[in-house]
C-alpha cells in the first residue's frame, strides 16, 4: 500500500516529522517498507514539447524527433522508438548525462542507425513511477515545458509504502491509515460525515442477483448528462504520485475512492449497457475483453456482471473493455458492491489478475460503506463531470454483521503482561472507531464495521497493546521450572546426532539434498508410489518425495566430481518416505565415497593410496550403527544387498530376517547409468529407525568389570579354504567352539594367488583364549585348538594350511 | 721386563686395537678363554711351590684384573660407537607431509550445528524437543491453525500438494513446523514447553528462498505465560545463539492468523563489508515471528483458552544460521559443494555447549 504524505495529511492534521510518523506507523503494525523522495532522483527530467517527429531513415520503428526542452535553446534532436512519439506531444525529457533508474543506466549521447541522439523521451516505467512501458509519458497540454517533471507532477511528496499485513483491510486506504495513527496520538482526524445525495428521478437499469453469498450487497446508480475529461489537476497528481496512470474523469474517481477509502467501484458507460444488469456465475464458453486489453475466458466459478449483450464486468476484479468510460460518456452507471471475499481471491488467481480491486475484495471491504461509498463517488462525479443522479438502487439487507465482544479489561494483562489503565484502554479503543460501553470489570465493546479481522477478546488486547505500545511490555524472566534436568532429546534424535558426528570423524562431509528427486531415481530405490507423487513440484526433476537419501547423495557427489573433486565421501542423515502417513517417514543415515577416498584417508599419499571399496562402505555403516546404540553382536551380514547394489559386491545388515538396518557396497553400474552418475561408487544406507531400542538401566552405574586373574593366550590358525567361503562364518565356526573361553576371534590375513589353488584362499585367524578358573595346561590349550581346527574344517570345508 | 709383563702389555695393546667387538671378544678368548694366554699362566699355578705361588699367582691374577678391566672398557666404547654408527644410518625425512586426521577433514553441515546450537539454548531454558511429519494434512497444517477456508497460502500458489485421495483429502508437505505444535497440544496437557524444529515447504525459489528450508519453532502452554515472558525468552536466545553481549531487539505488531496479538521481531544490526555485526548500527533485520496463540487453535487442539494461555514462535533456521556465519546465498546451503561445505562446516569434534561456548 502506497501513499503519499500530503495524501496521509487530507485525512489527519499532524505536525509531527516523516520519520516520527514512519516509525510510529511501524510500531502500530503497519510497517514501513520504504520513503522514497523521488524529487531528488528525478531532478534532471524536465517537461518537453516534441516540435516533429520524422519516420527515422533507416529505421521503420524509430522516429526523429525535434524536442523543445523549454531552456530557450535550439530543438534538440532526439532518436525515440516510442509508437506514440507524435508531433505535438508534451512529454519528459532526459539530457545526456542523466541517470535512468528504471534502466539502470546513465545516458549519453548516442548514435542510432546513424542519427545523432542528444536525449530521451522518457516512459513512465524508466522513471520508476509505474510500470507502463506502453510508450513516452503523454503529459496534459497545459504542462509547462521546461519545468522539473518531478515539481510538476508533486512527485516531491514523499512515497511512504507500508508492508500491510493481510487483516487489515480498513488501511488499504489512506482515510483508515490516518485513523489508526490518530489512535497513536500522532494528529487529528478528519472525518467529515458524508451526504447522501437524493436523486433526481428513478435509476432505470434494474440490477438482479442471482447469488447473494458471491454478492451480499449491490448498488448502483446513473448519473445522466455528465462530461467526461481528464480529471482535475489534483486528482492526476494524487494517482501519478502512487504510480497510477489517470485515464479520465470518471476512472480516475472509481481508483481515487479505491485508495483514498480502500472502496472499490466500478463506472459503466450506460449508453453500453444494454438492458439490466444481473450479478450471476459466468456460463462455460463466455470470455471478456477486460480493461487490461485481455482476454479471459470464464466459467462457472467465476462471478460476472452481465447484461443483455453477455458479460460486461468481471465482478470485483475487473471491468469490460466494451462497456468503459471514455471522453465519449455521458450517461454513467457508478457500481459499489460487496463480493465474496474466497470466490475473489480463486478467481483472481485462476485468471492471473492482480488488480487493486481484488486487493481489496479478497481481503474484505467494509460492508457499512458500500453505500457512503457510492454517495461520495457521485458527489465527486457531480463535481468533476457534471451530470444528474438517479436514486440509488441497493439489493441486499444487511450490510456487516454487529459484533459484540464482552471484554473483561484483566486480559490485557493476563495475555500481554502488560497494566493499561483502562481509561486509557477506553480512549485507545474509542478512537479506534470502537465503542466501549460498561464500566465494570467486563466492558461490552461494539466493533466497527470496517474492522472485519476483530472477533474476540484476544483482538482487542491486540488492539490495546498495538496502540499503547509493544515495546511497554515488559520483559519478564521465564523461569525454567522445577523439572529435573534430563536430556529432552529422543532416543531417535541421539541416534541422528551420533549417527552425524560419527560419519564426519571418518572424514566424511555433510551434506543436505532436497527431500524430493525424479521419478526415475525413486523408481530406482523403491519408490514412485502415487501417493508420494508431489502434484505441483517445483520442478519437473523435483517430482517424487525420496525413498532414499542414495539418490541426492548420487547426484551430489556427481556434482563434485563434475567440479574438479573427484575424491568424495559424502553423508546425510535425515528423513525418508515409504508412504504419506507419520509412521512411513523414517530417517536415514546414508553416504557414498568415491575415488580415492577411502578409510585410509583422502586423495593419494606416500603412506599408501586406496580407492574406496564396498568394505569401506560397510565400515561406515557399522562406524553409524555403533554409534547409534546398535547391539553390534546381534547384526548378521549377509552376502547381496539391495538391487540398486552390485550383486556379488554388496551385503545386507539385519538382525534376523525380519529386521533389515541397511545395506552396504558397490552400486550397481545400472543404478550408475541410470543417474548419469561416474562409478565405482560405494554407498551404505542404514535406517536408524530399525535399530531397536537399548534397554533403560535402572542407574548410571556401568556393570562390575571383572578382571580374569589368569592371562589370556593367543594361538594363530591358518586355513585353506574354498573362495566362496565367508570369513564371517570361519570365524564364527571358531568362536562356537567355546563361547566361554574364547574371547576374541579376530581374522590377521587373507591370502589368494601364487602357492595356492586358484579357486581356494587362505584365512588366516587369531584366537585369545582366556582361562577361566585356572591356568590352562598346554595340553588344555592344544585340546582347544583341536576343537578349533576340527570345526572350522566342518563347517567351511577348509583344511589346517600346513 | 718380565714375560707377565710382557704378556700383559701385548694383551692390552690388542685389547685397544681391536677394531669391533668380534675381534675384541677374539682377544677376551685368546687370553681369558679356556685355553687363554692368561687361563694357561692360572693354570701353572698348582705346579708351583707356595712361595712361588704366592708371589706369581698375585700378579697374574692383577694381569687378569687388567685385562679384564680392560676389556669392558673397550667392550662399552665399541658398543656405543656400533650403536652411534647403526643410528647414522637409521634416518628417516621428517618433513614428509601427513595425511590430515579423518576427524579434521570430516564436517558437519552448518544446518545440523546450528540446529544443536539451538537445542542446547532452549534445552537450558526447560524446553524439550518435539517432531512431527513432512507429509501433513490440511487439517494440522491450516484448520486447526486457524487459517480461513480460502486463505492464499492453502492455495498451489504456495503449498506442495500430493494428489487428491478417493475421499476427496489431500495430503500436503508442510509449510511450517505449527502442526507440530497441534500435535503436542493434542496429545500432551499443558504446561508445555517445546521446540520443534524440522524441514518445511514452500513453492518458492530465489536467492533468499528455496523449495525447502527448516524452521524452528517454540511453543509454551501453561496457565500464565504472557507476552512478557515472550519477549525475554526471545532476548535471551538472541543474545546466547549470537554469542553477544548486548542485542538490540524490536518487537513490533504483525499478523498471523495463528497468534493474537502476533508480533514480528527486528534485531539492529550493522552490515560491514559482508559481514553482519549485532547490536549496534541502523538497521533492522527481520528474523523471526511470534504471539500469544490465538484462541480459535487452543480451541481447536482441545485446550480451553480461558483456562490455559500461552505463547509460540518461528524462525527460520537457515536464515538464523546464514546470518551468524555469515554465509550469503540460501542454496548454497543445499547444493552438497564439498568445497563450500568444508569451508562453513563444522569440524565433529566442535560439539556445542554451553560450558564451552557454543561455537568456540
Amino acid at each position: 500500500m502506497k501513499f503519499t504524505l500530503s495524501w496521509l495529511k487530507e485525512h489527519l492534521e499532524t505536525d509531527e516529522p516523516l520519520d516520527k510518523l514512519a516509525d510510529k506507523l511501524t510500531m502500530i503494525g503497519l510497517e514501513v517498507e520504504s520513503i522514497e523522495d523521488k524529487a531528488k532522483a528525478l531532478a534532471p527530467f524536465s517537461i518537453a514539447r516534441v516540435i516533429s517527429a520524422e519516420q527515422h531513415p533507416n529505421a521503420d520503428r524509430l522516429r526523429v524527433c525535434m524536442v523543445d526542452t523549454g531552456d530557450g535553446g535550439a530543438p534538440v534532436q532526439v532518436v525515440c522508438g516510442a509508437p506514440n512519439a507524435r508531433a505535438g506531444l508534451i512529454s519528459v525529457f532526459s539530457p545526456p548525462g542523466t541517470y535512468i533508474p528504471g534502466k539502470n543506466i546513465t545516458l549519453g549521447v548516442g548514435t542510432i542507425r546513424g542519427v545523432e541522439s542528444r536525449g530521451m523521451l522518457c516512459s513512465a516505467a524508466e522513471l520508476q513511477i509505474s510500470e507502463d512501458h506502453d510508450g513516452i509519458m503523454e503529459l496534459p497540454a497545459d504542462a509547462p515545458v521546461g519545468k522539473g517533471y518531478a515539481e510538476w507532477a508533486s512527485l516531491g511528496d514523499p512515497l511512504i509504502e507500508i508492508n500491510l499485513t493481510p487483516n487489515r483491510q480498513d488501511c488499504t486506504g489512506v482515510h483508515g491509515i490516518a485513523r489508526d495513527l490518530f489512535a497513536a496520538d500522532m494528529g487529528k482526524f478528519i472525518d467529515h460525515a458524508i451526504k447522501p445525495i437524493k436523486g433526481e428521478f428513478p435509476c432505470p437499469v434494474q440490477v438482479k442477483v442471482e447469488d447473494t453469498a458471491l454478492c451480499p450487497g449491490f448498488a448502483l446508480r446513473l448519473v445522466r448528462g455528465v462530461k467526461n475529461g481528464p480529471s482535475p489537476e489534483w486528482l492526476q497528481k494524487r494517482l501519478t504520485s502512487i504510480g497510477l496512470r489517470p485515464i479520465n474523469a470518471l476512472v480516475d474517481i472509481t481508483n481515487f475512492m479505491t485508495f483514498d477509502r480502500a472502496r472499490p467501484l466500478h463506472v459503466f458507460d450506460a449508453k453500453k449497457v444494454k438492458g439490466h444488469l444481473t450479478v450471476r456465475r459466468a456460463r462455460d464458453g463466455e470470455s471478456l475483453l477486460a480493461l487490461d486489453g485481455r482476454t479471459y475466458n470464464l466459467d462457472p466459478s467465476i462471478c460476472v456482471i452481465a447484461d443483455e449483450h453477455g458479460v460486461e464486468s468481471l465482478a470485483g476484479i475487473m471491468g469490460g473493455e466494451t462497456s468503459g468510460c471514455d471522453e465519449n460518456t455521458t450517461d454513467v452507471l457508478i457500481e459499489s458492491a460487496l463480493w465474496n471475499e474466497i470466490n475473489i481471491a480463486q478467481t483472481g488467481r485462476k485468471l492471473g489478475i492482480n488488480s487493486d480491486a481484488r486487493y481489496r475484495f479478497e481481503r474484505g471491504v467494509d460492508p457499512a460503506f458500500m453505500v457512503p461509498g457510492l454517495e461520495m463517488a457521485t458527489q465527486l462525479v457531480l463535481e468533476m463531470c457534471g451530470g444528474t443522479p438517479s436514486e440509488n438502487i441497493v439489493v441486499g439487507n444487511r450490510f456487516g454483521e454487529d459484533r459484540l465482544i464482552d471484554f473483561p479489561t484483566s486480559e490485557v494483562k493476563r495475555l500481554a503482561g502488560l497494566e493499561v489503565p483502562v481509561v486509557e484502554m477506553k480512549r485507545i479503543l474509542a478512537r479506534l472507531g470502537f465503542m466501549v460501553a460498561g464500566s465494570g470489570h467486563v466492558v461490552k465493546v461494539a466493533v466497527p464495521s470496517w474492522r472485519t479481522d476483530v472477533h474476540g477478546k484476544a483482538d482487542i488486547v491486540e488492539e490495546v497493546v498495538r496502540i499503547f505500545g509493544v515495546d511497554k511490555v515488559p520483559e519478564t524472566p521465564f523461569p525454567r521450572g522445577e523439572d529435573p534436568r534430563r536430556s529432552v532429546l529422543t532416543p531417535m534424535q541421539l541416534r541422528t546426532r551420533r549417527a552425524k558426528r560419527a560419519l564426519a570423524t571418518r572424514g566424511m562431509v555433510e551434506a543436505v539434498t532436497w527431500s524430493f528427486i525424479s521419478k526415475p531415481a525413486a523408481e530406482l530405490f523403491g519408490g514412485g508410489q502415487p501417493e508420494l507423487v508431489v502434484a505441483n513440484p517445483i520442478a519437473a526433476d523435483l517430482s517424487d518425495m525420496r525413498p532414499s537419501l542414495l539418490p541426492g547423495l548420487i547426484a551430489a557427489a556427481q556434482g563434485n566430481i563434475n567440479r574438479g573433486s573427484s575424491d568424495v565421501a559424502l553423508f546425510e542423515v535425515g528423513q525418508i518416505f515409504r508412504g504419506d502417513k507419520p509412521e512411513d517417514q523414517l530417517t536415514a543415515a546414508s553416504g557414498v565415497r568415491h575415488g580415492y577416498a577411502s578409510n585410509k584417508g583422502l586423495g593419494r599419499h606416500w603412506s599408501g593410496t586406496a580407492a574406496a571399496d564396498a568394505l569401506d562402505a560397510k565400515a561406515d555403516a557399522f562406524a553409524v550403527l555403533a554409534a547409534a546404540g546398535a547391539p553390534m553382536q546381534a547384526l548378521q551380514i549377509v552376502s547381496g544387498g539391495a538391487k540398486w547394489l552390485h550383486p556379488g559386491r554388496s551385503g545386507t545388515i539385519q538382525i534376523g530376517p525380519q529386521n533389515v538396518l541397511g545395506y552396504f557396497g558397490e552400486l550397481h553400474p545400472r543404478t550408475l547409468e541410470a543417474l548419469g552418475a561416474d562409478g565405482p561408487l560405494m554407498a551404505f544406507e542404514v535406517i536408524l529407525d530399525r535399530i531397536p531400542a537399548g534397554k533403560q538401566r535402572a542407574t548410571r552405574a556401568k556393570p562390575v568389570l571383572e578382571l580374569s586373574a589368569f592371562q589370556p593366550v593367543s594361538r594363530d590358525f591358518a586355513f585353506i579354504v574354498d573362495r566362496k567361503v565367508k570369513a564371517g562364518d570361519l570365524v564364527r565356526a571358531a568362536q562356537g567352539v567355546d563361547k566361554k573361553v574364547i574371547t576374541d576371534v579376530t581374522v590377521f590375513d587373507l591370502y589368494e594367488g601364487k602357492g595356492i589353488d586358484p579357486d581356494k584362499k587362505s584365512l588366516a585367524i587369531a584366537v585369545t583364549i582366556q582361562p577361566r578358573e585356572k591356568t590352562m595346561t598346554d595340553q588344555e590349550i592344544d585340546a582347544v585348538g583341536a576343537r578349533i581346527v576340527a570345526e572350522v574344517t566342518r563347517k567351511t570345508g577348509g583344511t589346517l594350511r600346513g | 721386563m718380565s714375560d707377565l709383563a710382557m704378556l700383559e702389555k701385548t694383551i692390552l695393546e690388542q685389547i685397544a686395537a681391536a677394531p669391533d667387538e668380534a675381534a675384541l671378544e677374539a682377544v677376551r678368548v685368546a687370553t681369558l678363554g679356556k685355553k687363554g694366554s692368561i687361563s694357561a699362566l692360572l693354570a701353572t699355578l698348582g705346579k708351583m711351590s707356595p712361595d712361588e705361588r704366592k708371589t706369581q699367582g698375585a700378579a697374574i691374577n692383577l694381569a687378569k684384573d687388567k685385562v679384564t678391566e680392560a676389556l669392558t672398557a673397550r667392550r662399552d666404547i665399541l658398543k656405543s660407537a656400533a650403536l652411534d654408527a647403526r643410528l647414522a644410518s637409521e634416518t628417516i625425512d621428517v618433513t614428509l607431509p601427513l595425511r590430515d586426521a579423518a576427524a579434521e577433514t570430516g564436517r558437519i553441515h552448518p544446518l545440523s550445528q546450528v540446529w544443536e546450537e539451538l537445542t542446547t539454548i532452549f534445552a537450558d531454558m526447560g524446553f524439550s524437543v518435539a517432531e512431527g511429519p513432512d507429509i501433513e494434512t490440511d487439517d494440522y497444517n491450516f484448520t486447526k491453525l486457524n487459517f480461513p477456508e480460502g486463505h492464499p497460502a492453502r492455495e498451489m500458489h504456495d503449498t506442495f500438494f500430493f494428489n487428491p485421495k478417493d475421499d476427496g483429502s489431500r495430503m500436503l508437505l508442510r509449510t511450517h513446523t505449527s502442526p507440530v505444535q497441534v500435535r503436542t497440544m493434542l496429545s500432551q496437557k499443558p504446561p508445555i514447553r517445546v521446540i520443534c524444529p524440522g524441514r518445511t515447504y514452500r513453492i518458492d525459489s530465489d536467492a533468499t528462498h528455496t523449495p525447502q528450508f527448516h524452521q524452528v519453532e517454540g511453543l509454551v502452554i501453561d496457565k500464565e505465560s504472557h507476552l512478557g515472558h515472550l519477549k525475554w525468552i526471545l532476548h535471551e536466545f538472541c543474545k546466547a545463539f549470537f554469542e553477544v553481549d548486548h542485542i538490540n531487539m524490536r518487537f513490533r505488531p504483525s499478523f498471523f492468523p495463528f497468534t493474537e496479538p502476533s508480533l514480528e521481531v527486528d534485531i539492529q544490526c550493522r552490515r560491514d563489508k559482508g559481514e553482519i555485526r549485532f547490536g549496534e548500527g541502523e538497521d533492522w533485520l527481520e528474523i523471526l515471528g511470534c504471539g500469544m496463540v490465538h484462541p480459535n487453535v487452543l480451541r481447536a487442539c482441545g485446550i480451553d483458552p480461558d483456562v490455559y494461555q500461552g505463547f509460540a514462535w518461528g524462525m527460520g533456521i537457515d536464515r538464523i544460521a546464514m546470518l551468524k556465519y555469515g554465509m550469503s546465498d540460501l542454496r548454497q546451503l543445499f547444493d552438497s559443494d564439498v568445497r563450500w561445505l568444508s569451508h562453513y562446516g563444522f569440524k565433529p569434534l566442535d560439539v556445542p555447549t554451553l560450558a564451552g561456548g557454543l561455537s568456540t
